[in-house]
């Protein structure tokens, strides 16, 4: 966190100095371990078994927050009595179906429960004493029964005593009285398993009782200022703002149907029709009415899993025409970049919006295929745009951080020449292109745009679209008189609202914008919501219900956030109660309660379908109602735990130009490779790469090796070193460092290599981009790629191979990848990977 | 006007080097090239005509007090100019450009220098340097700019762990007194002030930027015990007195026994 976020970083600075005790668990010691008080050297892509160790230790050693468990987690759940655990199956759960290479989940589900029924999911058999062998407690028992501390240290590297002081630690400070808190970022998500990562960090705070209170919780750390906004109003291809699906041609053709498929017969998302129909009315105000549907037959639908590595892929078989790249530098920053390149280059036409030209924008003059010859500019077709960027001193807008909070950012100086804010170029793509199809208006096919509500003021010398007048409509407003709302509880399916993201309404209510306000500490409370605004409602604490007992009182006076007042008979709290103000802790649903009135006075998981929090996922997981020890896709040993290696649901791209390596002992790539960021650079470096002051805190290329791999190999610090995998070789300068150190695995040594990813071909400092190593590879849930461990080897020297990629051809015969022995049937030759979603081709092409 | 300086506690640098940008920047100072060294984090070096804070990374094999890591720590160190309470530079500037300001901060006057580099010498931490292209010496001005408008050194206001504490100079000694013993109390008994009086450093009489350090000082690859040239001067002259009273005497002495016989 000190590395990639050191304004934040401060936070836990004063938590240290407060007495916290600050715990690392990292491949290598960074310059958060330095200031840490517990540094945890782990394997790159062996949390869960770490994680999963700790479950292990609350549970063997009694040490869970019995009250809290038993209250609000789904712990007591009586599971369908078909359900098998891995422990049974050797790594898979039951309903792996072989042919289909996936799972049919009816056996996860709740006992007595019908997934597709159009009763609430709530555990209808419970046993509060957690004794049932078929509940989930004691399923979670039996799952990590084998994760002892002798697995840990042979799995992750991590000795014995060591572990056991993190785990004695973080029980010791959990409880009524303490709260610990998780905080993690790509180090957890860029894997096959990524987000059962976090689902056992969930697990181990929920046991803990650290969900919903102060000191508590869980922190994604993303990746930049407001990437939490790019999924909440999103630029994802499967989400519509606010985190409404996306349609899906095969199954949501019509308006009914889609509300049938998503909307929740409990909890929260049982209001899902208001936010869906206030969406639209935002989208297409007057034109949208009841009689058509609210117009929903203009959004576009899902045919296929249309994500990034899927449609890169698409791209570089010539199936894609043109591409929009704005703020983003996929040549550098993602994974496998001599295929990304590919890609653009079979593009008949490319958008790039940034900075400066970056590598992305250059691929078709300057690119290491083109160096090498292999490529010329001349064979390239593509049509590339550049239009120079607004940087965000010079525009109005506001950041979403990982606290979900908006803060407001005001234009300090008019942007220079033609540089525009991305507001400004689509709002006005957009006037044009209801300008070009204005004389084709009678067609169906162009009603979307005609209708499209698009009135946003202007402002200032260049009339520039005023970022305001997106808030405003962001938070929503009553049609009848436009005026704003206050919040998503206002919004209704009858068309007299409009909202273009109901998490966010309440961000301009009254016309004010919250997330400009900058009140100072020292005239409010510790919880400081009058600084910003944060979704949902300006709560700071997601579900701090569950800081206070089922009687609504808080577990203790140090920690107390939020409590029933008996007297008023409402909650009260520091935080705004993420809950139903009104609402009793005595309350109970009764039979035929619906949507929000099946939430009881003691459920504080309310976005849940039984208010509960989620120990073990009956739904909503491709690869397992609990997490499971998978190893990475490019592994250096056998999964010590189970026959089944890697994750058998993670999605694979079997093409000549992504090779794997064999999954473990592959004997031309024994080291585990690492990739990450410094803090000197930003991500692809498009922001930094070209700013003397940041390029020259770190101006070259280097990987980080340990002393005993430096002398195996022959590495001289400040020297040169090849880095290879079947995807690509790179050359980086070697950094011999004791900060990395080699693993003692089952009486073996592995060594690990770290790679910086800033940089590539173009700025003031250039190298080698360390994403060309990584192949396409990814988790199912989220489609996210795995670069945080992988295989590759490493020698001394710059070897003269010219730094070739496989997309060019096998490396050399002797790495040709050979057959080996997968853990599943080979996947068929689709060059989309399986998903979920499968591509249909319309007569049109994709729609 | 009370005197304005830096304490710099090590204890809570993390390393960022948001001191060394936020100098380039509000000075508009240029980059001082692209070199990897492979010295740990540490691609600055040193202090210079054009780099006026510099972040020290230190890879120890051993333990830090108060952390559990193995036999490893990383210490971090955000060295400036010190402003000495007796500056080698100011006393050995020809022209006077190096002057004394109202804060108490040792200023180069950029319209003065003439370049001749007599400071660069006398500088016991190798501080001040002259520019290449443009001859004349430079160094840190503890934002004499900035403090004219009350506000404070731009390093100051970007470190974002303040490491960098900024303020008057008495007060924040008597802060770092405080920290010093509180870090005792929690068993880091290894955490001193370096430059915070002239009793600890008598040879510079204290430093207006000082610091608390966990290690010796040649760690940090500061000097141990700097002593100002000119410090000693009134000792210089008084043993090239001495030497020339020895020497007079000898002379008288020689020509005396000479003349007896």
């Amino acid at each position: 966190m000190a590395e990639c976020h050191p304004v934040g970083f401060r936070w836990v600075m004063k938590a240290r100095e407060r007495g916290a005790t600050i715990i690392h668990v990292d491949p290598r010691f960074t310059r958060t371990s330095a200031v840490a008080n517990i540094h945890v050297p782990i394997r790159a892509g062996s949390d869960i078994a770490f994680l999963g160790g700790i479950v292990h230790y609350i549970l063997e050693n009694d040490r869970y927050f019995h009250d809290y468990v038993v209250n609000y987690t789904n712990a007591s759940a009586i599971i369908d009595d078909e359900f098998l655990d891995t422990e049974d199956l050797d790594g898979l759960f039951s309903g792996f179906d072989t042919e289909k290479g996936k799972y049919q989940i009816k056996s996860w589900m709740y006992k007595g429960v019908e997934p597709e029924s159009r009763r609430p999911i709530q555990a209808e058999r419970t046993d509060l004493t957690l004794q049932d062998p078929r509940c989930v407690f004691q399923i979670l028992k039996r799952h990590y029964s084998r994760y002892t501390a002798a697995i840990v240290e042979q799995t992750c590297g991590i000795p014995r005593e060591l572990f056991e002081r993190v785990a004695e630690t973080l029980c010791r400070n959990s409880g009524r009285e303490r709260t610990s808190a998780f905080c993690y970022a790509v180090g957890w998500t860029q894997h096959t398993v990524g987000v059962q990562f976090i689902r056992t960090a969930a697990i181990i705070q929920l046991l803990l009782g650290n969900i919903g209170r102060p000191g508590g919780g869980i922190m994604a750390l993303r990746g930049h200022a407001s990437i939490q906004g790019s999924t909440d109003i999103p630029t994802l291809y499967n989400l519509l703002p606010g985190y409404l699906p996306m349609p899906k041609t095969k199954h949501d053709q019509t308006l009914e149907k889609y509300m049938r498929n998503n909307e929740s017969p409990s909890g929260w998302w049982g209001e899902f029709p208001k936010y869906m129909v206030s969406f639209l009315k935002a989208y297409f105000g007057d034109a949208a009415t009841k009689e058509n549907n609210w117009c929903y037959d203009y959004l576009p639908t899902l045919n296929a899993d249309h994500s990034h590595m899927n449609t890169v892929a698409a791209m570089a078989d010539g199936r894609r025409k043109g591409y929009f790249l704005m703020g983003e530098n996929p040549s550098v920053g993602s994974m496998n970049c001599a295929l990304q390149r590919k890609g653009l280059r079979n593009l008949e036409w490319l958008v790039v919006r940034d900075l400066n030209l970056i590598e992305s924008a250059e691929f078709w003059r300057n690119a290491p295929e083109i160096e090498r010859g292999e490529v010329r500019p001349e064979q390239i077709a593509t049509e590339v745009f550049f239009f120079p960027a607004a940087a965000h001193t010079e525009k109005d807008g506001s950041f979403t951080n990982t606290q979900r909070m908006l803060q407001w950012h005001h234009q300090a100086i008019m942007p220079p020449g033609d540089a525009r804010s991305e507001l400004d170029f689509i709002v006005h793509l957009g006037h044009r292109l209801k300008r070009l199809y204005q004389n084709e208006y009678d067609q169906p096919r162009n009603w979307p745009i005609r209708d499209l509500v698009w009135n946003y003021r202007m402002k200032g010398p260049i009339a520039e679209v005023d970022a305001e007048s997106v808030l405003y409509e962001i938070n929503g407003y009553t049609v009848a008189d436009g005026k704003p709302v206050e919040g998503f509880t206002s919004l209704k399916d009858d068309g007299s609202t409009a909202c273009g993201c109901w998490i966010y309404s309440g961000s301009y209510r009254d016309g004010k914008n919250m997330p400009a306000r900058r009140t100072p500490h020292w005239e409010q409370n510790w919880v400081a919501n009058e600084w910003g605004w944060a979704w949902p409602h300006n709560r700071r604490i997601l579900y701090n219900r569950a800081s206070a007992d089922p009687e609504g009182r808080p577990w203790s006076e140090r920690k107390k956030l939020v409590w029933w007042d008996e007297n008023q008979k409402r909650w009260e709290g520091f935080d705004n109660p993420d809950f139903i103000l009104d609402r009793p802790p005595s309350y109970r649903p009764s039979k035929d309660a619906r949507g929000k009135d099946t939430i009881a006075g003691d459920d504080p998981f309310i976005m849940q379908t039984d208010g509960k929090g989620w120990i073990y996922v009956p739904t909503g997981l491709e690869d397992g109602p609990l997490p499971t020890h998978y190893e990475p896709e490019e592994s250096i040993m056998k999964n010590p735990l189970y026959g089944q290696q890697c994750n058998p649901q993670r999605m694979e791209w079997h093409r000549r130009d992504n090779p794997y390596h064999r999954p473990y002992d592959d004997p031309n790539f024994p080291c585990v490779l690492t990739t990450y960021r410094l803090t000197e650079h930003h991500t692809a470096g498009g922001m930094s790469r070209w700013l003397s002051w940041l390029s020259e805190l770190q101006p070259e290329m280097f990987c980080e090796v340990s002393p005993e791999l430096a002398r195996e190999r022959n590495l001289e610090n400040g020297g040169w070193a090849t880095i290879r995998t079947a995807r690509a070789e790179i050359e980086a300068r070697v950094l011999v460092t004791e900060r990395v150190k080699p693993l003692r695995l089952n009486g073996h040594v592995v060594h690990q290599v770290g790679l910086p990813y800033h940089w590539s071909s173009k700025g003031i400092v250039r190298g080698d981009a360390a994403n060309e190593l990584i192949g396409f590879v990814a988790d199912p849930n989220v489609s996210i790629q795995e670069s945080k461990a992988f295989t590759g080897t490493i020698e001394a020297g710059r070897t003269g191979r010219n730094r070739r990629a496989a997309t060019s051809g096998p490396l050399a015969p002797e790495i040709n990848p050979m057959p080996w022995e997968r853990d599943l049937p080979e996947a068929r030759g689709n060059h989309e990977a399986r998903h979920g979603c499968k591509t249909v081709e319309t007569k049109e092409g994709h729609r | 006007m009370p005197t304005k300086g830096f304490f710099t506690d090590t204890t809570l640098c993390i390393g960022c080097k948001a001191c060394e940008v936020a100098c380039k920047q509000w000075n508009q100072l240029p980059d001082d090239g692209f070199l990897f060294t492979a010295m740990s984090y540490d691609n600055t070096v040193s202090l210079g005509a054009s780099t006026w804070r510099h972040v020290a990374f230190i890879e120890r094999p051993e333990p830090l007090n108060g952390q559990v890591a193995g036999d490893f720590s990383w210490l971090f160190s955000s060295d400036v100019c010190k402003h000495c309470a007796r500056a080698g530079c100011l006393e050995s500037c020809p022209t006077g450009a190096i002057i004394r300001t109202e804060f108490g901060s040792v200023y180069v006057q950029p319209d003065v220098c003439n370049g001749c580099g007599y400071c660069v010498v006398n500088c016991p931490f190798g501080v001040i340097d002259r520019r290449d292209d443009d001859g004349r010496a430079w160094k840190c001005t503890l934002c004499y700019d900035r403090l004219r408008e009350n506000m404070i050194p731009a390093c100051a206001k970007a470190c974002p762990t303040e490491s960098i504490k900024f303020g008057d100079l008495d007060d924040l000694r008597a802060a770092a007194q405080t920290r010093v013993e509180q870090l005792h109390e929690n068993g880091m008994h290894e955490a001193y002030l370096y430059g915070a009086g002239a009793e600890s450093q008598p040879g510079t009489e204290g430093l207006h930027a000082f610091f608390l350090l966990a290690d010796r000082p040649e760690v940090y690859n500061l000097p141990p015990d700097p002593v100002v040239p000119t410090k000693p001067g009134k000792q210089a002259w008084a043993s090239m007195g001495f030497a020339m009273a020895g020497m007079a005497l000898a002379a008288i002495g020689s020509v005396l026994l000479g003349a007896r016989r």
